[in-house]
């Protein structure tokens, strides 16, 4: 159990059945009164933001968290599935939680899942990934128009910018934190 | 930048050191390491070796300077509360008392106005004003004078004898009153404290539930804390047993009674006395928000 002396930024406590990050934390004691310790905390689940106050006595609960090493299977409408390559083992998280994450998701990719308890509550991806460009319009040679990048479809349906050069059937690098081309495969 | 604040500072001790004793104080070093503190139920001393402890207050020790006939007194010392971290707290801080015999909490209110604009005008000659927030304040300004009972219901439209009742006293004072201080221009005492507010200080002779006690808040921020001088000693020890009892309810350690102290506070003479906060003072001079940027190093980094 942790008391309020080990409120800081970064403590991970379970509130009401849910985990939750403290992303901000105060000590505030006005004089000859009881200390208060305030704390704003984001849920790990759906990222809400809650604000709390604990006076001195209070205790929490830690949340265990555990990254696990997870292939991505296959998308059922909304559904994505997760497999264990050791354990068989498999969880399914919902489009909503996987946020952006989604966008990279290519069959047989191998991601960290951050488990609380036997619920899947997010994924950490490589930072680069590589997809094949399956939809782009074709570089018009001597183009003037100065135009510095197109549009084009990966296979996992995310649409992004890339330069004018990529054609259809081209593998490139994605960088998974902006989203943004970071380069072509080559060969 | 900490090597700026550093110099502000120094400038700042040096500055309220000036002003004490060009007004004739007596500027004293009592011992860091004592046998009890005054025992409070929210201040938790750090204990060291068996049956001594760091100060919380000099304010036990400069009390019974008075009681040997010393009139005006004043000390810069270090400070300890063990488990207090926050942006405007560490467990060793810097603080500045100062007793007065013969006066009450009054004389202590128009020092306070004094002293500010002191070091205003000696350590920030080009702006004379204090920062909290980024809202200016100016100590030159007439400040504003208003009972505890008076902020609770004007901000905060609640009784403050209920809200301690209820035990929401620090929610409301943290939450609503301190930032609507926040938003005046000049500093503002917050004065007469219900006297469960209050365990060292005088009883209102027309107002048997209220005790003379001010605090002094520069933007929001609680910068000073002031009274007039209990010297009954039946009183006093009652006092200290009902906050040892409510630590024990709290699970708290009981602590040691300050004997010497007790014994001596009837001859001690109708006095005043006050601390303010000197790492907060600079924070107010340099206009930051944290006391880490006021410090040379915090425990973090040790």
């Amino acid at each position: 159990m942790y008391t309020v002396a080990d409120l800081k930024k970064g403590l991970k406590i379970i509130l009401d059945g849910d985990p939750y990050l403290v992303v901000a934390f105060d000590f505030v004691k006005p004089g000859k009164g009881q200390a208060l310790y305030r704390t704003k905390m984001r849920n790990m689940i759906n990222g809400s933001l809650l604000d709390r106050t604990y006076r001195s006595g209070e205790s929490f609960e830690p949340a265990s968290l555990e990254e696990r090493t997870m292939e991505y299977l296959y998308k059922e409408g909304e559904h994505y599935t997760f497999m264990d390559q050791q354990t068989y083992e498999q969880v399914v998280m919902e489009e909503e939680t996987l946020g952006e994450a989604k966008n990279y998701l290519l069959e047989n990719l191998k991601v960290e899942v951050m488990l609380f308890g036997e619920k899947a509550i997010g994924i950490s991806l490589p930072n680069f990934v590589n997809l094949r460009v399956t939809e782009t319009e074709q570089w018009a040679k001597g183009d003037t128009s100065g135009n510095d990048s197109k549009p084009a479809t990966v296979e996992t349906g995310y649409v992004l910018r890339v330069p004018p050069f990529i054609e259809e059937g081209e593998l490139i690098v994605i960088d998974t934190r902006t989203g943004e081309y970071s380069t072509r495969v080559k060969g | 930048m900490k090597i700026d604040a550093l110099w502000l500072r120094a400038n700042v001790i040096k500055t309220v050191r000036d002003f004490f004793w060009e007004r004739g104080f007596l500027e004293v070093e009592t011992p860091l390491l004592i046998p009890a503190n005054a025992p409070e139920e929210h201040i938790n001393p750090i204990i060291t070796l068996p049956s001594w402890q760091l100060q919380t207050s000099p304010e036990i020790c400069m009390k019974r300077l008075l009681c040997s006939g010393h009139q005006k007194l004043f000390q810069i010392s270090r400070c300890w509360r063990s488990d207090e971290r926050g942006s405007r707290h560490l467990s060793e801080f810097t603080m500045l008392e100062w007793y007065r015999a013969g006066c009450d909490y009054r004389t202590l209110m128009a020092d306070c106005e004094d002293l500010l604009q002191y070091v205003v005008a000696k350590c920030l000659p080009d702006n004379r004003r204090f920062v909290r927030n980024s809202v200016q304040i100016d100590p030159f300004v007439p400040w504003q004078r208003i009972s505890v009972q008076d902020a609770f219901l004007h901000y905060g439209q609640v009784d403050v004898l209920d809200c301690l009742r209820k035990g929401l006293y620090e929610e409301v004072l943290t939450s609503v009153i301190e930032p609507a201080l926040a938003g005046h221009a000049s500093p503002v005492i917050l004065m007469d404290y219900p006297i469960e507010l209050a365990a060292l200080a005088r009883i209102k002779p027309e107002n048997s539930g209220l005790a003379e006690r001010f605090e002094l808040y520069v933007g929001g921020l609680e910068l000073a804390n002031g009274f007039s001088e209990l010297n009954d000693p039946v009183e006093q020890r009652c006092r200290f047993e009902e906050a040892n009892c409510s630590r024990s309810n709290a699970g708290q350690a009981v602590l040691p009674m300050p004997e010497p102290f007790l014994s001596m506070l009837a001859t001690m003479p109708e006095s005043a006395g006050i601390a303010l906060g000197v790492d907060r003072l600079v924070m107010l001079s340099a206009g930051v928000d944290s006391i880490d940027e006021v410090v040379a190093f915090t425990p973090e980094e040790l």
